[in-house]
């Protein structure tokens, strides 16, 4: 039954670095970018809430919503700031600019909240869930956070198909300069993806400090990579890629914490990434691109 | 002919900033003007100088961001700490042991750069950024969990603990899993490392102006050109990136033998280190040596020497470097400020060269 267990909290951890993961593979989908700084934004949101529900004693689902507003504002206002003026830039610089982005939020969070970790309380207070006449525990968070997951890809995914806005997402990531022509507001969409992007951020960090209870300026990083990692993972750009590539991230991690050694659990990770790199550059779901000159 | 003449007096104009540097700060000490604080940040400046100056031969000349870099800095630094403390008995003289330690070192982390260039250098962009970000994480784990141990049999090895090493009563355990090596001697001088800083500087830059660099930075700007007019992709990429991560290992030595206990934590071989150094490349100039070198040595000190006037700023670094970070791209690389500069700035082509047009 134990295995039953890690297998079931590794699926929960792996909807986690799903939603996170779909915030990357959306925006690099469309702008073609690394958004170093998305798990820092994860991090702000983690820390919006805490202010509001713990420190000043608001309602939680109100935090939530005043969470997700403020990830979304940062998430637009990072773009438009930094990112926009650097579109037709090459890749490096946009790159770096990233990275400057993600220390600047982590060196900020930093400076106003300090380093000492703060204990968050999970805002998730239902019973667990007990089969098997008490043998498999399944806590109320992996629950929520699977349903969340799931709720996410399939919201994301009528989104696109359905919306004119969805399809106008598709269209820019496909061709920049023929959904131009096309009438397609290219920055209005790019801003909208990093807007959705941030809000799932919001979201992912609501889950992931209820499930793994401290919060520093550096608990977005770590998680931020990953999430990054499981979206190459299940093919960058491709939505149920990411949602597979972070379920199965989430239980390599899990099993491999169980079986194999904590401190190496990382490593194992990072070492799949590399492996599924080799074989599938592009993702378990990913398309393959023709490089031209 | 005559541009060779002009790097040729540039690379010396290069060497000679290092060796009035060094005249300057032996003054200094001589004189009695340089606090302890400043003479202990002394051999880890010339180590930092080394890493950006390595680092900029994969960022700036190969054109691929590797985040990894601190990890091949660990490699050097605990494959140099183990010699030293192998042979400690054995070979007695600290400069010729030192200089040995040097050498193990830039051949393992340059071995490391090998392995890990064949799999990463595959892959570009940002894919290539995250697997090396990945690689020197997974340096960094593994050297917390490994214990290693020498006695009368030889060498032991273990994941677990220093018990399952199973030496003999005169073993010695080197490392200690997450507490490191401890005891290294302190054999880096100040001299030892302007002299690392040296060679490291007139390998690279004799590889840039070299038939390999050209090739190298032919790849960098065009890769299909360059591969359509028979180079050997893989073989030039693998060369720069196993030089850069040699150069990173012998900074790593120096590092190492500067201190009592070497761990590896985030902060020294972590992702925060590799950050570190590429702002150092970044605000020096993406591809100009010198540059990287004085950057490097300008952001090092200046946090120090500000620690009296401002403390906000110097216990705050990070911040500002993130700033610098954002900044400097944004006023170099976006298209509206380039033409607002040609415009308005007549300097701008002294700062920085013109961007080359991407061809889609």
């Amino acid at each position: 039954m134990s295995f039953l267990t890690y297998l079931i909290n590794g699926i929960s951890l792996g909807s986690v670095y799903a939603i996170i993961a779909l915030g990357y593979t959306m925006v690099y989908g469309i702008a073609k970018m690394l958004n170093f700084a998305h798990g820092d934004v994860i991090m702000v949101g983690g820390y919006v809430i805490f202010q509001l529900v713990f420190t000043m004693g608001l309602n939680p689902w109100l935090g939530i919503l005043i969470a997700v507003i403020a990830c979304t504002v940062l998430g637009v206002t990072i773009e438009r700031v930094a990112y926009r003026p650097l579109r037709l830039a090459s890749p490096l610089a946009v790159l770096i600019t990233a990275i400057g982005v993600s220390y600047l939020l982590q060196n900020l969070a930093l400076l106003v909240f300090t380093s000492n970790p703060k204990s968050f309380k999970s805002l998730i207070n239902l019973p667990s869930l007990e089969l098997a006449g008490g043998k498999l525990v399944i806590s109320s968070e992996a629950i929520i956070t699977i349903l969340a997951g799931i709720a996410v890809v399939i919201g994301l995914t009528v989104f696109i198909k359905k919306t004119k806005a969805g399809r106008a997402m598709v269209a820019v990531s496909e061709d920049k300069g023929a959904a131009q022509l096309m009438g397609v507001n290219v920055d209005g969409t790019i801003a909208l993806t990093f807007a959705i992007g941030s809000a799932l951020a919001a979201i992912g960090s609501v889950l992931l400090c209820s499930a793994y209870p401290t919060l520093s300026p550096y608990t977005g990083s770590m998680p931020g990579i990953k999430a990054f990692v499981a979206a190459v993972f299940g093919g960058i750009g491709s939505i149920p890629g990411a949602m597979l590539g972070g379920i199965l991230l989430g239980v390599i991690e899990n099993l491999s914490k169980a079986y194999i050694s904590s401190q190496m659990a990382d490593a194992i990770v990072f070492g799949v990434l590399i492996i599924v790199l080799l074989v599938k550059p592009t993702g378990i779901l990913g398309k393959k691109i023709q490089e031209k000159v | 002919m005559k541009k060779s003449k002009k790097t040729a007096i540039n690379n010396y104009v290069t060497y000679g900033i290092v060796l009035v540097f060094y005249g300057i700060v032996q003054i200094m000490i001589n004189g009695g003007n340089l606090s302890s604080l400043m003479q202990g940040l002394l051999i880890p400046l010339c180590a930092y100088t080394i890493l950006a100056v390595s680092l900029n031969l994969t960022v700036g000349i190969l054109g691929e961001l590797s985040l990894g870099h601190a990890g091949f800095m660990c490699v050097g630094a605990f494959t140099g700490a183990m010699f030293t403390q192998i042979t400690e008995t054995t070979i007695t003289n600290s400069v010729l042991r030192f200089f040995l330690a040097i050498l193990v070192g830039i051949f393992f982390a340059g071995l490391a750069g090998l392995v890990v260039g064949v799999p990463v250098l595959r892959l570009k962009g940002d894919y290539l950024a995250i697997v090396t970000l990945a690689f020197g994480e997974i340096i960094k784990n593994l050297v917390n969990v490994i214990y290693f141990g020498v006695d009368d049999k030889g060498l032991h090895v273990s994941l677990k603990s220093s018990v399952e090493l199973g030496m003999a009563a005169d073993g010695k355990v080197i490392i200690k899993g997450a507490q490191g090596i401890t005891g290294t001697p302190k054999d880096s001088t100040f001299f030892i490392g302007i002299l690392i800083l040296l060679v490291t500087l007139i390998v690279i830059n004799n590889l840039i102006n070299s038939r390999s660099g050209r090739a190298v930075m032919a790849i960098r700007d065009n890769r299909i050109a360059a591969e359509s007019i028979g180079l050997n992709i893989t073989q030039y990429k693998l060369l720069a990136f196993s030089i850069s991560a040699a150069f990173a290992g012998a900074a790593g030595v120096l590092y190492a033998h500067n201190l009592a206990t070497l761990t590896a934590t985030s902060k020294n071989f972590g992702y925060n280190m590799s950050i570190m150094i590429l702002v150092f490349v970044v605000l020096g100039g993406i591809g100009n040596i010198r540059g990287s070198m004085i950057a490097a040595v300008i952001l090092t000190l200046l946090p120090e020497l500000l620690r009296n006037v401002s403390p906000f700023v110097s216990d705050n670094r990070m911040l500002f470097y993130a700033i610098f970070l954002i900044g400097v791209m944004l006023f170099s690389q976006s298209p509206k400020a380039i033409d607002f500069r040609k415009r308005y700035l007549n300097f701008g082509k002294f700062l920085h060269k013109e961007p080359k047009k991407e061809v889609e």
